[in-house]
């Protein structure tokens, strides 16, 4: 039986979507059979963000329509073996998923898959509650500023009551918190709220946290998750989140900020800043 | 510039925020758990009441008050003076 993670926040912008495409690509990598979905029907933009948009021909709601099957929507990743991509349809209603059409691809899926990934659209509207509603887990993407860490709580709040596990009573979905967009510098010059600020409000575990970095743009840019970036401190944030959703014991990085030695304060300008 | 401006920018924001959103998410839990049948249970009650008595909106109140594991329903019916009528 897989294991269903939803990855959602209420607000838009946050980066829910490069973290579907850093989580799924990094679970991969780790050789587990991944699959991740796009329930942002209408406004797809995972196939961008993982690099496979012309390789697109059938879609999710193809799939629960019966207009195609699952082999041939499923498109399979060209940087990870194990892992395989389920685009979101372009052109239609927000309404064409359906508690039963998603059920029975979700079965289908978990037959062949030990995690899938749902990349949930922003709002509280249709779209979102699907991909919340079948989780195991929910991963909450909230960027250290007031109104994602609002709409985050408004978003637990409905994990507590619109989800399968919620209706039918069972163990709750396990909440994650993962603060993206992270300046260290400004947090600790009390200019961004912190990583205890936030963990203080929304009191759920914390996952993981990823610094703001000019590498995420770039791995969009390219259509390659910004984990397979080997330079990149996001990336190993992300690496190290997954690492920690799987059990392990990880320390977290990027989270103060590193003293500046005299010499480079000296010379102004350090390689990381002339690249930003 | 002078040294009061120097300091008024280095305002803490962060806090302010901090102390802003543990306002409004206190509040909107305490909201969450509210039913989605109170407005109407309301309306009701009003049309029900003002069959025998004439009586506006903002006579009957209901709320919902949680005091641990148990919560108690509130029906607040202001009557109009009933003596006054009879004459």
């Amino acid at each position: 039986m897989s294991q269903i993670i939803v990855i959602t926040s209420g607000k838009g912008g946050v980066g829910k979507t490069t973290s579907a495409a850093a989580i799924s690509s990094s679970l991969a990598l780790r050789g587990l059979k991944t699959v991740v979905i796009d329930f942002d029907i209408g406004l797809r933009n995972l196939d961008l963000i993982m690099g496979c948009e012309r390789r697109v021909v059938y879609d999710f709601v193809n799939v629960i329509n019966g207009e195609a099957s699952l082999n041939q929507a499923l498109i399979k990743d060209k940087n990870v073996p194990t892992l395989y991509i389920l685009p979101a349809s372009q052109t239609r209603d927000k309404e064409a998923l359906t508690i039963e059409g998603v059920e029975k691809v979700l079965n289908e899926l978990s037959q062949r898959f030990e995690f899938i990934v749902c990349d949930s659209p922003a709002g509280i509207e249709n779209g979102a509650l699907m991909a919340m509603y079948f989780a195991d887990h929910a991963i909450i993407v909230t960027n250290p500023e007031i109104s994602s860490v609002r709409d985050s709580d408004r978003i637990l709040g409905i994990l507590a009551s619109k989800s399968k596990r919620a209706i039918e009573n069972r163990a709750p979905i396990q909440e994650h918190l993962l603060i993206t967009r992270y300046n260290p510098e400004r947090a600790e010059k009390s200019d961004m709220l912190s990583v205890t600020d936030v963990t203080d409000i929304l009191a759920i575990p914390l996952l993981g946290v990823i610094p703001e970095s000019h590498t995420v743009l770039k791995a969009s840019n390219t259509g390659i998750p910004v984990v397979l970036d080997e330079q990149s401190d996001a990336g190993f944030a992300y690496r190290d989140a997954v690492a920690r959703f799987l059990g392990d014991d990880v320390p977290m990085r990027f989270v103060t900020t590193q003293r500046k030695g005299i010499l480079s304060r000296l010379w102004g300008r350090t390689k990381e800043d002339s690249l930003s | 510039m002078s040294i009061f401006s120097y300091l008024k920018q280095r305002e803490h924001t962060s806090s302010i925020a901090k102390e802003r959103l543990q306002i409004i998410i206190s509040h909107e839990r305490s909201q969450r758990h509210t039913p989605d049948y109170l407005p109407q249970l309301q309306e009701e009650i009003l049309n029900v009441i003002s069959k025998y008595v004439s009586i506006n909106r903002n006579q009957v109140v209901v709320s919902l008050d949680r005091t641990g594991d148990c919560s108690v329903l509130e029906l607040n019916v202001t009557m109009p003076d009933l003596s006054a009528e009879r004459n």
